[in-house]
């Protein structure tokens, strides 16, 4: 762990945005930028949060490690393990179930040929349901990085899962231009 | 089409810029408040309003500004909670992707009101696209000298930031979001002390939904009296609504309050009627915690008057009868839903999003799902009925926030309006077993034959 945490560092543009995010509140309130700051990290690192790149924000931050595990073990978009390259967050509550979410869960399990919670072998695709994401006028709906895919069928997933695969790890920060109509 | 007094210009090409956004009237508001108006001048003008909180508890705006402790020597704080979390609940987001320049507006207006030099938008971390198209517009805001130092040359000054979340419905809480802001933990507080005099670094701190700040725009400019002529009673001026489900035409809809409820569903301005030609079996008016309503009490009060949409229409019957206008996010079940189901999902829902402060909620909110799936799936008992009924009970208002209450409303009255429903999952286990049940055969009431 000890030989990991040295390598672990922010991009020279990383640390400057960080710096910049500290600098929004005020005085001795540097904690603030915690949620911010592991949304950068995340990005920066993969796609999740390990316990190295967490002391390594709680170092940016001058507060204690435990500050930056409590808070990321509390909210559900800080990912704890490594996820695939793509992290697909199908929204399962009322108003996407009404809409057929069951039915785009089910697809997708059958063409990555995994269930829910799971990665594919490859490493490509990690499959998440996730509670109401707030496009419940044009459910169904799935989450990948910043991108919301909306109105989508069970053949538009199967699309939007070959576009994707064909593409780099998608952005937790900049949404994607991929388009399944 | 009624009045339009936040999308008026939505589908102007370009209104997410500053160019256009000014061009068509865009921050006037602001030049007429610190202009023409004192501080307190503004928050008179908010009063007279009558606008309540558009976030779901629908409290008087101008009362919740006129509690700040301004006597304080501590900076004061506005918060916009853009953490837009209820189920069935998207205006925010819409407002904010498409006329982002209307919540910046309101934000500088609203923070000039109440003293505020540092202001921030709470916005929840799945819209981190939006975070984007705001940051872009606050870019542009001080480009144009409309936030920053001495703006418009006067005396006052501003900054303004976006705060993402990262995924916690309870984050829409004012006290939690405000812990989350600190960089903790989304525990709510207890109260008091309220944010009004001990809020964001224990600052006096105003808390607004992302609606009621856009909504400060129209009342500055018209005049806080012209804008209470729009809409009914104590529902003044307008309200965005989400409708979704099953209906033709989901999206978000500006109304005048006091639009009658079948003309929303049906009308081809609005939701355009129930999808594929069904009927329509129920309504969740306001988000996932209000009361579920059947189609007969949604479209009529129990005493047989049309039911409008206001606050004081939609909970006219109180719980017995009514629901609540809430957070405006307009669900609607064709024939075809199983009343159980749904719940279900509402259900983990909450046990999903309960902070795990309080036991009530935190025990009660995975019993209850527990207990709503083993009956959906055709496991439960008769007496599995009276036991959700009675945890709910164990839950509402046995917690320090109104998450335990939302988890608990839409159980009691599903099971209330439904109860036959919950009934046929326990005497015919073989007929729910695909989840679809109700999409083959859908259910009748007995009531309902014996009314036909």
């Amino acid at each position: 762990m000890a030989t990991e945490k040295e390598t672990i560092q922010f991009s020279d543009s990383a640390l400057s945005k960080a710096k910049e995010i500290i600098g929004r509140y005020p005085e001795g309130k540097q904690k603030s930028a915690l949620l911010p700051l592991l949304h950068l990290a995340q990005s920066e690192f993969d796609g999740w949060l390990s316990p190295a790149v967490m002391d390594y924000v709680a170092s940016l931050l001058q507060i204690k490690p435990i500050e930056v595990y409590e808070v990321a073990t509390f909210y559900t978009m800080f990912n704890l393990e490594p996820v695939g390259n793509h992290l697909l967050e199908v929204c399962r509550t009322g108003p996407c179930w009404l809409r057929g979410a069951e039915d785009i869960v089910k697809r997708i399990e059958q063409k990555l040929n995994i269930k829910v919670g799971e990665t594919t072998a490859d490493g490509k695709f990690t499959l998440k349901t996730v509670e109401c994401l707030g496009s419940c006028g044009t459910a169904p709906m799935l989450q990948c990085g910043a991108t919301f895919f909306e109105n989508l069928s069970e053949e538009s997933v199967e699309v939007l899962i070959e576009k994707l695969a064909k593409q780099k790890r998608s952005s937790y920060l900049r949404p994607t231009e991929i388009n399944v109509g | 089409m009624g009045r339009q007094l936040l999308l008026e210009h939505i589908a102007v090409p370009g209104i997410e810029t500053f160019e256009v956004y000014r061009k068509m009237g865009g921050y006037a508001s602001v030049e007429k408040a610190l202009k023409t108006m004192t501080p307190d001048q503004v928050t008179e003008q908010v009063k007279n309003s009558g606008l309540r909180g558009r976030g779901g508890a629908g409290f008087p705006a101008g009362m919740k500004w006129s509690f700040l402790d301004r006597k304080s020597d501590k900076p004061r704080y506005l918060v916009c909670n853009a953490d837009e979390s209820e189920p069935g609940t998207f205006k925010d987001r819409y407002l904010m992707e498409k006329i982002p320049h209307l919540l910046v507006e309101g934000m500088i207006t609203s923070s000039y009101a109440l003293g505020a030099k540092t202001s921030y938008i709470y916005i929840r971390g799945e819209y981190m696209y939006v975070l984007q198209i705001l940051e872009k517009a606050i870019r542009e805001a001080y480009a144009a000298g409309f936030l920053g130092k001495n703006i418009l040359g006067t005396d006052y000054s501003l900054d303004l930031y976006v705060h993402p979340g990262a995924g916690a419905y309870i984050c829409g809480e004012e006290t939690a979001l405000l812990e989350s802001l600190e960089g903790k933990r989304g525990n709510p507080r207890l109260k008091p002390p309220f944010p009004a005099i001990a809020g964001l670094y224990a600052s006096p701190t105003v808390v607004n939904n992302v609606e009621t700040i856009a909504a400060v725009v129209p009342i500055v400019n018209l005049g806080g009296d012209e804008y209470a002529k729009v809409g009914v009673g104590k529902s003044t001026g307008t309200k965005l609504i989400s409708a979704s489900g099953h209906i033709n035409k989901p999206g978000v809809y500006e109304i005048e309050m006091g639009l009658p409820v079948e003309e929303f569903i049906y009308s081809d301005q609005y939701c355009g009627g129930i999808w594929k030609g069904r009927k329509l079996k129920a309504v969740v008016a306001g988000g996932s915690s209000v009361p579920i309503l059947p189609a007969e009490l949604i479209l009529k009060t129990a005493k047989g008057e049309p039911r409008l949409m206001t606050y004081e229409s939609l909970a006219d019957g109180g719980f017995t009868s009514g629901t609540m206008l809430g957070s405006g996010g307009f669900i609607v079940m064709d024939e075809t839903t199983c009343i159980v189901r749904n719940l279900w999902t509402f259900a983990r829902f909450y046990h999903h999003e309960s902070c795990g402060q309080c036991s009530p909620c935190r025990e009660g909110t995975g019993w209850m799902e527990k207990v709503l799936h083993r009956i959906e799936h055709g496991h439960g008992q008769m007496s599995d009925i009276d036991l959700l009924v009675d945890v709910a009970k164990k839950i509402e208002g046995n917690t320090i926030c109104p998450l335990g209450d939302a988890a608990a409303w839409p159980v009691a009255s599903a099971i209330r309006h439904f109860r036959e429903e919950f009934e046929y999952h326990v005497k015919y286990p073989e007929k729910v077993k695909n989840p679809k049940h109700f999409e083959i055969e859908p259910f009748v009431s007995s009531k309902q034959l014996v009314m036909v």
